[in-house]
């Protein structure tokens, strides 16, 4: 899913000290399961927010909602009636959630209140870590499942390279050399053969080299 | 045991500390209250294992978020004490209401509008 970090209060209450009525949105979705732009961090952030501007003896009226995802028009629809009863939006959902809000809601200001950090999945309770660069052409096949583009810090299509030390990678000795992670797994799979043949260059073109990205299914369409 | 403490304590009872939550801290002062301290078992003896340990680590966030909305971190602590420690209690409770006391009253209610909806 996608994992998100909240952003310090000071910058949200940077952006919207100037305003009055201020709606927070939060997205029950990805940002809910990591911890940063669900319901209880709505709650949390305007309760926040409501203190600061209090102690500021500023005027200032926090309103609170958390949708079912912020990336499907039918969930944003339901904040149409009163979303025009504030004056900003401080959204907590990933950066494709406030475009999103911003896009239907066009005549509204709609800030940031997270930041959007990598596609991943949960460690721990607590702990997060990456896993996909959303690169469009999935090679898992052909490294045993683990990714390079996400897991080598350099990307590399033919690794480990020399910053490769013990398993781990040169970058922090905490992060695990994702190509010797390749390497292990496909030795257990008795796979090392793939070894032998270099991987091509790849064609980032599905990437972001190839700019904004737009997938239609035509059979789904109405 | 005739223990006395301050009688402008309001005790919230809960099964566990780890049932409390960010929110709860935070809305205990938005509403009002000039101080809020958390009274867990002692750590190492929580009936649920890590309850108590949880609460102190909500109690630590809030006290960031605190210092970060320009309020007093010291309005919120975690306090560890077994059941069977009456006069402990009672002396927390002192303590804290000490603290409070000195840090002035919550300035939300003075400042803010919400002074009517804090009682």
């Amino acid at each position: 899913m996608i994992m998100a970090k909240p952003k310090p209060i000071e910058e949200i209450i940077q952006e919207i000290k100037d305003f009055d009525k201020v709606l927070v949105a939060g997205c029950n979705g990805c940002v809910a399961v990591c911890e940063a732009g669900g319901l209880k961090e709505v709650e949390i952030l305007a309760s926040a927010l409501r203190m600061y501007f209090a102690n500021q003896q500023k005027k200032m009226e926090v309103g609170e909602v958390s949708l079912t995802r912020q990336c499907d028009k039918e969930y944003l629809a339901e904040i149409k009636d009163r979303i025009g009863d504030y004056d900003a939006v401080v959204s907590i959902a990933c950066g494709a959630g406030v475009q999103f809000m911003t896009e239907m809601y066009n005549t509204m200001r709609i800030f940031p209140g997270v930041n959007t950090c990598f596609i991943g999945v949960t460690d721990e309770k607590g702990v997060w870590s990456e896993r996909c660069q959303a690169c469009g052409a999935c090679i898992l096949a052909s490294t045993g499942g683990i990714c390079p583009v996400a897991r080598c810090s350099k990307r590399l299509l033919n690794g480990p390279c020399g910053g490769s030390s013990n398993g781990k990678c040169e970058i922090d000795k905490e992060v695990p050399c994702g190509w010797q992670l390749i390497y292990e797994r496909l030795k257990e799979l008795g796979e090392l053969k793939r070894f032998e043949q270099p991987t091509p260059p790849k064609d980032w073109l599905t990437s972001r080299d190839g700019g904004p990205r737009k997938m239609t299914k035509e059979e789904s369409r109405l | 045991m005739r223990l006395t403490y301050p009688s402008n304590i309001r005790i919230v009872k809960l099964p566990c500390t780890g049932r409390v939550a960010v929110i709860h801290l935070m809305r205990a002062l938005e509403k009002g209250a000039d101080g809020v301290f958390v009274a867990g078992c002692m750590e190492g003896d929580c009936k649920y294992q890590l309850g108590n340990i949880r609460a102190r680590k909500r109690v630590e966030y809030v006290r960031q978020l605190l210092a970060t909305i320009g309020l007093e971190p010291d309005r919120v602590a975690m306090y560890n004490l077994s059941s069977g420690e009456g006069p402990r209690f009672a002396e927390i409770c002192r303590e804290m209401t000490e603290k409070v006391r000195k840090l002035g009253p919550n300035p939300i209610r003075v400042k803010g509008e919400r002074k009517e909806k804090a009682a």
